[in-house]
């Protein structure tokens, strides 16, 4: 009677082979740990390159945010508006529900700060009446900072009939943003490149692996073993590549956060701003590990697939 | 057992392997395969084993049609065909206990069932003791009755052995045709290709003789022990 109509196939022996698999591949990298680890390597260094721009980025924007908030409006009044006035106008728009804050530079003050630092003190003596307006300096709240929001306001303010000029420059912002929108796009086309390099490397690795075996398949294919049976420990291999390159470029990326962390915080301080490089959060390090894990079973996979089907046993 | 009906193999580039072969052999038979170098006997016990394909004929071995097996299929069919090979063909880098174990493993058994198994056919070719040495180390004969354990463990319920004795000295030969013939008692059928004619005229079976690829001699035991 053939063993076939013996075997015990139930989820648990199933498990079982598989587990066997994964540990003795696992076994097998150890064995020749020195290609091994330079395998895992190259690959991590790969995968470090665009999670690193990614950490950087997203550190940037947290910043670049914090300025966007920063982007305030000059409300400068007509010249007929006298400080009181002004300073009326000051409490009124401060119960805004938009307004965050108003910081007031009447007339009086807007001239001294002129000629201390204009250096043409004398001259502005010379003159009969004050030439400067008052000006209202507005911060609008947190959740009307982004361009569009911020321009409503702004065009809410020219209908006072105090106003004479209202300015909002956020071209800088606009620019800041449309320039990381392109970094992102960058950080993409190169995790994608990269990616595709990770899956030549462990496909190439894995092929090397198939021709070195090649007796060994042959024989297995010789005594019965269907084409999953020899696959396995390949696309095992290939998912170890994977996922300890992802541990390697996660090392290599926590190591030079580490490594800037101290240099930027004096940067920061220099700005009086309490940033903190942020390093590899949860949700990131778990896509590296298991897009990592996945390219390397996707690239042995494309290597077991065209380089086994041609080893048959003579 | 195995059933061959004008069974041609043609090479790409014009060279016959077999032609119009046609034979019968039933379960439990032991039976030789004779003829020079080249006359096709390892075409033959390749085809069984689906190592090469049939040009033309139809071939079936343990009730399958070996003309209308799929690709997927063959391995299935090669379980069930224990093959021993003039080069023992064993994987140097595993002990004597995995390589006996492997079509178990393939096969899908559990851990302690392929140990019991291994160890009773380890014991049967004499070799229990050598279980966890390198087949490298072991004698041609050693690593012969290896290759032999490793046919017989899954229990196939036919064996195929190309030249099994070839490279061994006569004692050491007669020791493995007496294996063959133990296995023979409990049910197993036996093809051996050989041409150690003395050694097969001795043991008095049947005998298929090859010769540029097509069947010229069939002699049953019976009628030799009558002539």
């Amino acid at each position: 009677m053939p063993v076939k109509n013996r075997l015990l196939t139930g989820p648990k022996i199933w498990l079982q082979r598989h587990a066997q698999v994964a540990l003795a591949s696992l076994g097998r990298l150890a064995g020749n740990h020195l290609s091994s680890l330079m395998t895992c390597s190259v690959v991590g260094i790969a995968l470090a390159l665009p999670v690193g721009l990614h950490v950087m980025l997203s550190n940037f924007q947290s910043i670049s945010g914090a300025w966007d908030s920063g982007a305030s409006i000059s409300l400068f009044l007509k010249r007929k508006v006298t400080d009181g006035e002004a300073g009326s106008l000051a409490e009124k728009l401060r119960l805004h529900q938009r307004i965050e804050t108003i910081q007031l530079i009447t007339r009086e003050s807007a001239l001294k700060e002129f000629q201390r630092l204009s250096g043409y003190a004398e001259a502005l003596e010379a003159l009969d009446n004050n030439p400067l307006p008052a000006l209202l300096i507005v911060q609008p709240k947190a959740d009307y900072t982004t361009a569009e929001t911020a321009q409503r306001l702004v065009r809410e303010l020219r209908l006072l009939p105090e106003a004479d000029i209202v300015q909002l420059d956020l071209q800088w912002v606009r620019r800041l943003q449309a320039i990381t929108v392109i970094a992102q796009r960058a950080v993409v086309v190169l995790a994608t490149l990269l990616g595709m390099a990770v899956l030549l490397i462990v496909g190439n690795t894995i092929r090397l692996e198939i021709q070195n075996r090649r007796t060994e398949i042959e024989i297995t294919k010789l005594i019965g073993a269907t084409n999953a049976f020899i696959r396995r420990p390949f696309l095992y291999t290939g998912f170890w590549y994977g996922l300890f390159g992802g541990v390697i470029a996660w090392l290599l990326v926590a190591v030079s956060i580490t490594l800037l962390s101290g240099p930027i915080a004096n940067l920061a301080t220099l700005y009086q701003s309490a940033f903190d490089l942020s390093s590899l959060d949860f949700s990131t390090v778990f896509t590296l590990l298991l897009g990592s894990a996945m390219l390397g079973l996707v690239g042995s996979w494309l290597a077991v697939g065209r380089h086994l089907s041609s080893i048959e046993p003579s | 057992m195995i059933h061959f009906d004008n069974v041609s193999k043609r090479y790409p580039g014009g060279h016959t392997g077999l032609s119009n072969v046609s034979f019968r052999i039933e379960a439990e038979e032991m039976v030789f395969l004779t003829g020079h170098s080249g006359a096709g006997k390892s075409t033959l016990l390749k085809m069984i084993g689906l190592l090469e394909r049939s040009s033309a004929g139809q071939a079936h071995v343990n009730g399958r049609n070996l003309t209308r097996l799929k690709k997927r299929q063959i391995p299935y069919h090669r379980r069930e065909v224990g093959m021993i090979f003039q080069d023992h063909r064993l994987l140097h880098d595993r002990t004597v206990f995995d390589n006996v174990a492997l079509p178990l493993v393939v096969a899908g058994l559990g851990h302690k069932e392929i140990g019991r198994r291994v160890r009773a056919a380890l014991d049967k070719v004499g070799l229990l003791h050598r279980e966890r040495a390198a087949p490298i180390i072991l004698s041609g004969g050693e690593q012969q009755r290896v290759g032999i354990a490793r046919a017989v463990v899954s229990k196939p319920p036919l064996l195929l052995a190309d030249e099994p004795t070839g490279n061994l000295d006569p004692e050491l030969s007669r020791e493995i045709m007496e294996l063959f013939i133990q296995f023979n008692q409990v049910g197993v059928t036996l093809l051996i290709a050989s041409h150690d004619i003395a050694l097969i005229n001795r043991l008095n079976k049947r005998i298929l003789t090859l010769s540029a690829g097509e069947l010229v001699g069939d002699n049953p035991e019976e009628t030799r022990n009558a002539g």
